[in-house]
Formats: structure tokens, C-alpha cells, sequence
């Protein structure tokens, strides 16, 4: 594994930013309004229900994680896209660099606007909100871990169906965590879902993180099963993460066989 | 593989379904040799360098670079090579110096930002610098593709057609800087190229592929009065038009 190379990778998508600074607004912008929006509609239903339920505090912190995981996947997803419109995978494949090396490339790109959108999150619903996400403590790191695995995951996925299926299925990745947000239990806990859904739910490894926190919040209170959830949680980020990995791998070999990758760019070859 | 070949293909061979692309090739290319690929559009010739480059699969035959072969050792063999085509985009989006930059990273080039400067000046690049690779014309872009594919100082270099659609007179300059370094580092340069007093004036030997396969090979020179014509363009023709005869005569 080459050092230079990632950061080859990386810094391509960095000068990106420094040469185009409204790229900026769009990596940030709907993070901010989530957490403005979502700021709003819980300082009004908490003010129906908050002798019994803390509404800001379950659904801010929520949001933030939804948002930081959903936004990494729309991230790697870009960054691949951004090498499709401008038909680059012939100069960088043709180059010594390894698929494997450019997918961590494209992650550490990610993580770096991730990351910084994360940042902007907790200030804005501290300052705006009174949110404090630390509230949670340090299962903070166990959440965002699993989450981060999963994100990545998706985008693997999601360049994936890009790269097999040509540039217009870009379509088809950027719905993917408003989809899974619906079995994820992020607003609402999974119990809530019909039966049937509610097993897709346990298969989805937000599930965990977004039950166990709703529980901490509310009651204040680590439950016994907190543990055996974010290990069952992590279990499947990891299992996700290896099988979109293996996915992706597959799809570049499958280019490389079919002259995919030389071709790449051109929706009517697909 | 004979010991003194920097590139050895033997049967190469590509396959899409039913069609041939390429139909068991064989060539070498020697130290310090041009060599032109010629033939008529969809003759294999992009087909082959893909191969070369590890970007496309083949489906039969054998590929070595520098004693190695192709398909286990790509990362290690493109450290070593360079390549640049028509077709191949830098990304427009980045500026001259991001490119080039970029590129240098991944083939891990030494002291870059000193390469960098060089290159810049080599090619006449140094104004559009900090320009939007986007933005720049044909020929400069041509110029910026080439500084690029020598960033690395390969021992082989590919080339898919460099002067297409260049003006003469830029075609030229191109032409004298591929000279210029294949000579002084005594690197082996792969040409393609429609234009046939560009390879008589450059290559050292030619190939024409028709159909997927190697109909003749020879000095470009000397060639076409071996199969009896005026000059390489008329053999070009012939090739392209009535490759059958020119086999019967081989």
C-alpha cells in the first residue's frame, strides 16, 4: 500500500474544494438545515409532550448521527463521481495505483468533509439549540464507529452500482439513507414497524445505535443489553462493509474484463 | 521473452463474445526502440495498449514488461511506464500544477515540486500554471498530457495518436519533445498514429494490425516499396482496404 498514492487520491478531491469554494455550501448545507429544521419541529412538539419525553434531546442527537452517516455515503459517492464526469479512470488506473488504495483515498476525502460537517452539526444545535451531544458520553465513540462503518459501506455500494451500471445510476445512490431511515429507528423506535419490517430493521446496524441511544436519553440509564446491541450493531457494520468492498472489487474486475473502465463515461455503452 | 526486450506480446488476444478485437498478436519492442502501431480504425490498436496498461483483461496470450508479466505484477510495471492518449482526460477541473501534482503522487515521483517546475518549463507550461486544465487549447493540453506522461521518466512510453488534431506546426514540437527524451533516457516508445509521415519520420520499425492481427511489419522506410507502393500512406490504404492481399504476399 502506497502512502503517496492515497494521498493522491485525497488531495485530488481536496483541490476540488480549493478551486471551486461553493462546493463547500453543498457538502454543508443540508446538514445545517437538518439540524435547523428538526431543531424547530422538537421545540414544538416538546412543548406538548416534554414532561415526559425530552424531544430535542432524542431527536437532535439522532439527527446528527443520521445526517453524519447519510452525508458520508452521499460523500464517497461524489468523490467516485466526481473521477466519472471527468472520465479520469483510464489516467488513474492505467497509473500504479491500486483499486484498494483508491477507495481509501476516496474514504479519507470523505472523512475530511464528514468529519467537518459533524463539527459544524454540534456547534449549530449548541448554539441554536442548547444541544450538548456529549450528554451521551463516551458511547459516543462505539455509535459513531458503527455508523462510520455502515456509511462507508453504503458509498462502496453505492459507487458500485455506478461503476456496473454506468453514471446515470447515481440516481439509484442518492435515496439510499432516506430509504433506510425508515427501518433504522431513527425518529421513531422499531417497534413501531410492522412485524415483517421490523426484522429488515434488526438487519440494519443503525437500528442498534438509534435504539440503544433512544433508550440512554430518555431514561439516563445504560441498559443491560447495551453492550451485546453495539457488538450485534458493529458485527453487521463490519460484515456490510467487507461485502460492499468485495462488491465493488467484483465490479472493477468485471470492467476490467469487459473494457468498462476505458469506455467509462459513456451512458450509451451502458 | 528474448532478454533484451523491454515489452513482450506473444498471442495476445481480446474477445468480446464472438468478436475478435484482437487475434493472437506477437511483437517486441527492444531498448531505446520506436515502434508504430498502425492500422484503420478498430484494426486492435487502443485495444492492445489497454492490455499493455493493465486496464483491460486479456483474454489469451501473454504480456511482459520488463520481465514481468502483466496481469500480477501492474502496480510494480506502471511505476516503470507512462502513457498518453487522445482520449485519456486529465480532469479538467483541476489546474495545470493539481495535475501534475496529482500524477506525481501516484507514480511516488521524487522531489515533485522540483519535477513539477521542470516539466512546467519544459513544456511551455508555465503561464497556464495555475490555469484550469479545462481551459487550456489542443495543443497546450497535448503539451500538458505529455508532461504528464513523462513525469515518472518511464522506459516505455505508450502513446494513442499524441498529435490528433494538433496543427502541424504543434504536432512538430510534440514530436521533437517525445524525441528529445525517448533519446535521452534511451526509453522505448510505443506510437500510434494516423499520420504517416509522422511515423516515417519518428519510428524505428512499424506494425500494422488489420482485423486484430499483425499483417506486416518492417521499417518504415522500406516498407512500402517491399509491397510495392508509392509510400506509407498508400500501404496504409491497402492495408485498410484490402488487407487480404497484402497476407497473400507476405
Amino acid at each position: 500500500m502506497s502512502v503517496s498514492r492515497i494521498y493522491a487520491i485525497f488531495l485530488r478531491q481536496l483541490f476540488l474544494f480549493k478551486s471551486n469554494p461553493t462546493r463547500l455550501f453543498g457538502a454543508f448545507i443540508w446538514m445545517v438545515l437538518a439540524i435547523v429544521q428538526w431543531g424547530f419541529i422538537s421545540k414544538y412538539l416538546g412543548a406538548f409532550g416534554q414532561a415526559t419525553f425530552g424531544f430535542v434531546t432524542v431527536i437532535l442527537g439522532a439527527i446528527i448521527l443520521w445526517e453524519f452517516m447519510g452525508r458520508f455515503e452521499h460523500g464517497l459517492m461524489m468523490a467516485f463521481l466526481e473521477d466519472v464526469w471527468t472520465q479520469n479512470f483510464v489516467n488513474f488506473f492505467a497509473s500504479p495505483l491500486k483499486i484498494y488504495e483508491y477507495l481509501v483515498g476516496l474514504v479519507l476525502a470523505s472523512l475530511s468533509t464528514g468529519l467537518t460537517g459533524l463539527i459544524v452539526m454540534m456547534l449549530l444545535a449548541g448554539l441554536a439549540f442548547g444541544y450538548n451531544i456529549f450528554k451521551v458520553g463516551l458511547l459516543l465513540v462505539p455509535y459513531f464507529l458503527i455508523l462510520l462503518l455502515f456509511g462507508i459501506a453504503l458509498g462502496f455500494f453505492s459507487s458500485g452500482l455506478i461503476f456496473r451500471l454506468g453514471p446515470s445510476a447515481e440516481w439509484l445512490g442518492w435515496p439510499i439513507p432516506i430509504v433506510l431511515s425508515i427501518f433504522s429507528g431513527v425518529f421513531y423506535p422499531i417497534s413501531t414497524l410492522p412485524v415483517g419490517l421490523q426484522f429488515i430493521a434488526r438487519a440494519l446496524p443503525p437500528a442498534y445505535v438509534f435504539e440503544s441511544m433512544r433508550g440512554l436519553l430518555a431514561t439516563g440509564v445504560v441498559s443491560s443489553g447495551l453492550a451485546a446491541n453495539l457488538f450485534v450493531g458493529a458485527l453487521l457494520s463490519a460484515a456490510y462493509l467487507l461485502a460492499a468492498y468485495f462488491f465493488f472489487i467484483k465490479v472493477y474486475r468485471h470492467n476490467l474484463k469487459t473494457g468498462g473502465i476505458t469506455r467509462f463515461g459513456v451512458e450509451s455503452a451502458y | 521473452m528474448a532478454a533484451d526486450s523491454i515489452l513482450s506480446v506473444t498471442n495476445l488476444s481480446k474477445e468480446y463474445g464472438h468478436f475478435k478485437a484482437v487475434d493472437g498478436i506477437s511483437f517486441e519492442i527492444k531498448p531505446g526502440e520506436i515502434l508504430g502501431v498502425l492500422g484503420p480504425n478498430g484494426a486492435g490498436k487502443t485495444t492492445t495498449i489497454n492490455m499493455i496498461l493493465g486496464i483491460l483483461t486479456l483474454t489469451g496470450g501473454k504480456i511482459e514488461i520488463f520481465n514481468q508479466g502483466v496481469g500480477e505484477n501492474r502496480s510494480e510495471i506502471n511505476k516503470r511506464l507512462n502513457f498518453a492518449a487522445v482520449y485519456a482526460h486529465l480532469p479538467a477541473n483541476l489546474t495545470v500544477r493539481q495535475n501534475l501534482t496529482v500524477f506525481g503522487l501516484l507514480y511516488e515521483v521524487k522531489n515533485l515540486k522540483t519535477e513539477i517546475e521542470v516539466m512546467l518549463k519544459e513544456f511551455d507550461l508555465e503561464k497556464f500554471a495555475d490555469s484550469k486544465s479545462g481551459l487550456l487549447s489542443s495543443g497546450e493540453l497535448s503539451r500538458l498530457n505529455l508532461a504528464k506522461a513523462i513525469i515518472n521518466k518511464p522506459d516505455l512510453l505508450l502513446l494513442d495518436e499524441p498529435t490528433a488534431s494538433l496543427d502541424p506546426s504543434i504536432a512538430e514540437l510534440i514530436r521533437e519533445k517525445i524525441r528529445i527524451y525517448a533519446k535521452r533516457k534511451g526509453a522505448s516508445v510505443l506510437w500510434t498514429s494516423h499520420n504517416m509521415k509522422e511515423i516515417e519520420a519518428v519510428c524505428d520499425r512499424v506494425l500494422f494490425l488489420s482485423h486484430g492481427k499483425v499483417l506486416l511489419t518492417g521499417d518504415p522506410r522500406r516498407l512500402p516499396a517491399e509491397y510495392g507502393k508509392k509510400d506509407l500512406e498508400e500501404l496504409f490504404i491497402a492495408v485498410a482496404r484490402e488487407p487480404l492481399s497484402l497476407e497473400e504476399n507476405q
